[in-house]
């Protein structure tokens, strides 16, 4: 392992940002776009050279303050957490651009409020990836997670009673994991991963080890929303301020999961007899079909596009977790595969209610009539979008879907394979529901549709960005499993 | 067989699809529109044309696009049995794109620049699926063929039509989704592959019989396009749409992308002699035959002209897949060639169907007594038409027919020279009455009558055209023979 310290200046800059955002935008608001959006160009630029230097020379660390592990703090990067790296800076970077404007609209004079929250948010993602440290990673959870409650709150309506409700079960989840990591630190005396992998199997101790890792990993679940700890997923993320839902929608399930993989793999191992019993792998398994098919089923109910899509979320964090205890690599690789493009289809289709949201004031199906003959440009990036969500080739959805549901077969775990291609099923009649609604029904007479107009060019670009994205790394997905995702799976697989 | 790597089987499947942003583009200039529709379908016919003497020559043409799966490349190639259907798609498309204009601006229909961009790309998922070279390109070009067609069969954006739309998507996107999808994941997770091969990928691998009985059903039904029963509800459903779509897409080109799939992963998924080894050709030839009797015996009933059409590709469309079920040399040439012969016989009857409607507005079958003697060439055309789906001389449908009968006899199963034969009578039962009716009853509405005349050239020419293609697939039927030989045993 080398060491540099590039990947430590991605996650400063959006840090450091927000302060001069908090600032300088209190004087002036013609400052907070050019600060936010060049932090978070600078860690995008970073965080790829970071993933080329990574796929160069292999991962590396550095250590805050020059303490070195395991008493310091220590910052690694590898394959996995580069792209980790590349996929949160880039999309945070797409989101920001259409943020901007949501945000002028929804909450004017508080917009130095909202790009503070925002900004710290991002730094604690990024954080999230980076750190080696059991402790901090609860440090940096709830970071991202307090962040997340004020942007939340900062919503119309029933929003700061959605936050509230959040705040609560955030706080039951944040709770769990940190039992569990003081089991660990109680059995192991130490609180870096790498450290922590090499005491394990050295001492005894498998029922306290394994109730570490249960706590941690339910502790993780409610901070995913895995059915049914998701109660709190559907409102948040309805509620939350347009800006503000299109950063936490696409990343804040996705970082968890990762959490998940890094809990599972880096400070425990596959060797692990907890991981190993069937009984546990199966059950899981099951649970992530139960909870694709159930939170498909709730999104079937929904008449606003914007609660239909979180519950949609819900239905794929089901799909990862399913992947990730498939326990076979081809399992694995759909997993990661799906972290990325999950992201990337839900920031699409987040960014094209975003611009609907701009200039029609409401998504629920009714006032959606007609919309495509106002706003082409933004429904046909949702068509891809939607698209992806289903799972038709080439869009990047399919490939993801492809790897999870072989490794479905090859595990032989059916009742999966059934739950995603129903989902995908389901999807289709949400999606085409809302083709249909916005494509083939006449114009909405009541909601006076004559003014409407296309989104502005600084929602349009993020759009039209996102939707090119899925179906080029769709068409790439060859090259960026073979070169990136098989390096960046876990030991062991 | 060599394959020389050539980028023009892409050129032949972009064409159109890069064709429909200038149709977009020219909406407000129609005589352009459509200038551009003429000259894309003249461009995509030429392309395949130029690429036949090579296939003819026992040559072929590869193109490979990206990799995407590790093994499984997004991938084109050019062999005999996708020249076979690009030959039939691009040449029939290139006349329908004539009609169109006759029928669409006849009637003033609404959306037009939708209506051929849709098309166009329509017709790019055509080609695409006859030249994909593995089973995963064959299947985004089959759901690209899908969801192009959604807005041409919703098109009149009406209640009834947007509830076809819906039935539409849910057959067959729901079938290859739930069905065609798993299945093409367990051969990949069988083969490591998805390559169409002569002999087919699957045998050697060591997959017990029931898995393969498994696979081969749900891709019989998950290629819902192909009108299997009981997954054929769409197909009436769709007729809601403009006649020109009903005529190409839906007698030809949709259909038989449903069939030719099947057909792909018959001879190369599984192969033939795999299929005989485990002893799984009757479950193709008893569903095939089934839906060939039942969908003769509906089509009897109907008395919209289009349903009666619709029901009749039905059956006809699984004669292909009986002859390939029957697993024997001449069987399964009888079964790809019925993909041409249908084709012309089947679009000349749409094209009239279409015809009698732009010219008297006439959709029952009971209200066109005595139209022949208003409209003579329509009627013969359908004349032409009809018995070439009987499958009588000397109209092109005898020769695949007889082939058909042929194998049934060569496969020793006269039940299925039984389902033959009955379904033959059948097709004369409900087409022949048309005719007839049509050229010596006595016409129900005089009144009404006495304006009837022929409709537009636009329309006219390219029934007749067509009508005369399948006398003509009688007398030289030689290229398609060709091509169906040499797909079969190179």
């Amino acid at each position: 392992m080398s060491t540099s310290n590039l990947h430590v200046y991605v996650m400063a800059a959006p840090l450091l940002t927000a302060f001069f955002v908090n600032l300088v935008g209190r004087v002036s608001k013609a400052w907070i776009a050019p600060l936010t959006l060049g932090c978070l160009a600078f860690s995008s630029a970073a965080s790829i050279i970071v993933l080329g230097r990574v796929m160069a020379y292999g991962g590396f660390s550095y250590t805050v303050g020059n303490w070195q592990a395991p008493y310091g703090i220590e910052l690694v990067v590898d394959h996995l957490s580069a792209v980790m790296l590349v996929l949160i800076s880039v999309v945070a970077f797409i989101a920001t651009m259409s943020a901007l404007k949501s945000t002028s609209q929804e909450l004017p004079d508080q917009e130095y409020l909202f790009f503070t929250l925002y900004l710290i948010l991002i730094a604690g993602l990024l954080g999230l990836v980076l750190t080696a440290d059991a402790f901090n990673l609860y440090v940096l959870l709830e970071i991202t997670s307090i962040t997340t409650y004020g942007l939340i709150a900062m919503g119309k309506g029933r929003a700061p009673l959605a936050s509230f409700n959040y705040i609560i079960m955030g706080s039951i989840g944040a709770s769990f994991y940190l039992l569990g990591v003081g089991y660990l630190y109680l059995m192991t005396g130490s609180l870096n991963m790498a450290d922590i992998a090499q005491i394990l199997p050295t001492i005894g101790g498998g029922a306290a080890i394994a109730t570490a890792l249960a706590f941690m990993l339910v502790g993780l679940w409610v901070k995913m929303a895995f059915f049914p700890l998701h109660g709190w997923l559907p409102n948040a993320y309805s509620l939350a301020p347009t800006g503000a839902a299109i950063l936490v929608a696409p990343l804040m399930t996705k970082v968890t999961i990762y959490l998940m993989v890094r809990v599972m793999f880096t400070i425990f191992s596959v060797d692990l007899l907890f991981l190993q019993n069937p009984a546990v792998q199966n059950g899981i398994v099951w649970a992530a079909a139960l909870a694709i098919i159930c939170a498909s089923s709730l999104a079937l109910a929904q008449r606003d596009l914007k609660r239909m899509l979180t519950y949609i979320i819900v239905a794929e964090v089901g799909y990862m977790v399913g992947g990730v205890w498939l326990a076979n690599s081809t399992g694995m690789t759909g997993a990661i595969l799906h972290i990325v493009n999950d992201a990337l289809m839900t920031l699409c289709l987040f960014l094209a209610i975003a611009a609907i949201l701009y200039r029609l004031g409401s998504v629920e199906f009714d006032s959606l009539q007609g919309i495509y003959r106002k706003m082409p440009i933004t429904m046909a990036a949702f068509t891809v979008g939607a698209f992806a969500m289903i799972g038709i080739p080439p869009t990047a959805g399919f490939f993801s879907k492809w790897y999870l549901l072989l490794g479905g077969i090859e595990a032989g775990q059916w009742g999966y394979v059934v739950a995603l291609l129903f989902s995908s099923l389901v999807n289709a009649v949400l999606f085409f529901r809302i083709i249909e609604i916005g494509y083939f029904h006449k114009d909405g007479e009541h909601h006076g549709h004559e003014k409407l107009a296309e989104a502005p060019l600084s929602m349009q670009i993020p759009l039209l960005i996102s939707a090119t994205a899925l179906i080029v790394i769709g068409l790439g997905s060859g090259p960026l499993v073979e070169k990136i995702i098989k390096l960046a799976l876990p030991v062991g697989f | 067989m060599s394959y020389q790597t050539s980028i023009w089987p892409l050129a032949a499947v972009l064409i159109s699809l890069i064709g429909s942003i200038p149709i977009m583009l020219s909406d407000r200039n129609p005589n352009l529109r459509e200038s551009w529709t003429i000259l894309i379908a003249l461009g995509k016919v030429v392309i395949v044309a130029s690429l036949l003497p090579t296939v003819l020559a026992g040559g072929g043409f590869e193109f490979t696009i990206v990799e995407v799966i590790p093994g499984v490349p997004l991938a084109l190639r050019v062999d005999a049995m996708g020249m076979f259907f690009a030959l039939v798609a691009s040449i029939l498309w290139f006349f329908t794109s004539v009609y169109s204009i006759g029928y669409m601006r006849a009637l003033n229909e609404h959306a037009q620049t939708r209506y051929y961009a849709s098309f166009a790309v329509a017709i790019s998922a055509t080609l695409g699926v006859a030249f994909s070279a593995n089973l995963l390109t064959l299947y985004l070009f089959y759901e690209m063929l899908s969801l192009s067609t959604y807005p041409l069969v919703t098109h009149h954006q009406d209640a009834e039509a947007r509830q076809s739309g819906r039935k539409y998507l849910t057959y067959i996107l729901g079938t290859s989704i739930g069905l065609a999808l798993p299945a093409m994941l367990i051969v990949y997770s069988l083969a490591g592959t998805l390559d169409f091969k002569i002999g087919g990928i699957l045998s050697g691998t060591g997959a017990s019989s029931q898995t393969l009985a498994l696979v081969l059903v749900l891709f019989l039904f998950g290629f819902a396009k192909s009108g299997l029963m009981p997954f054929h509800g769409w197909l009436p459903a769709a007729m809601v749409a403009p006649t020109p779509v009903s005529s190409f897409l839906h007698g030809v080109a949709v259909v038989k992308v449903g069939v030719f799939s099947i057909l792909r992963v018959i001879f190369h998924i599984f192969g033939p002699e795999q299929l005989l080894a485990v002893n799984l050709g009757w479950v193709i030839t008893t569903l095939a035959s089934i839906t060939i009797l039942v969908a003769s015996l509906i089509a009897l009933t109907q008395d919209n002209l289009k349903r009666r059409l619709a029901y009749s590709t039905i059956g006809q469309l699984s004669y292909m897949i009986l002859g390939a079920g029957m697993l024997t040399a001449v069987g399964m040439t009888g079964g790809l060639l019925h993909i041409a012969m249908h084709a012309f016989g089947k679009i000349t009857l749409f094209f009239c169907a279409g015809a009698i409607f732009v010219a008297s507005g006439k959709k029952y079958i009971s209200q066109m007594d005595g139209l022949g003697r208003r409209m003579p060439i329509t009627y013969l055309a359908f004349m032409f038409g009809s018995i070439s789906i009987i499958g009588m001389p000397p109209l092109g449908g005898f020769i695949s027919k007889w082939n058909l009968v042929l194998g049934a006899v060569s496969s020793d199963q006269m039940i299925l020279l039984v389902v033959l034969l009955t379904s033959t009578l059948l097709n004369a039962a409900y087409f022949l009455p048309i005719v007839y009716r049509g050229f010596f009853a006595e016409s129900s509405d005089p009144v009404f009558d006495e304006g009837i005349k022929e409709a537009p050239l636009f329309c006219l020419i390219p029934l007749s055209v067509t009508a005369c293609a399948s006398l003509a697939l009688f007398f030289y039927p030689d290229i398609f023979l060709r091509l169906a030989r040499l797909a079969l045993f190179p």
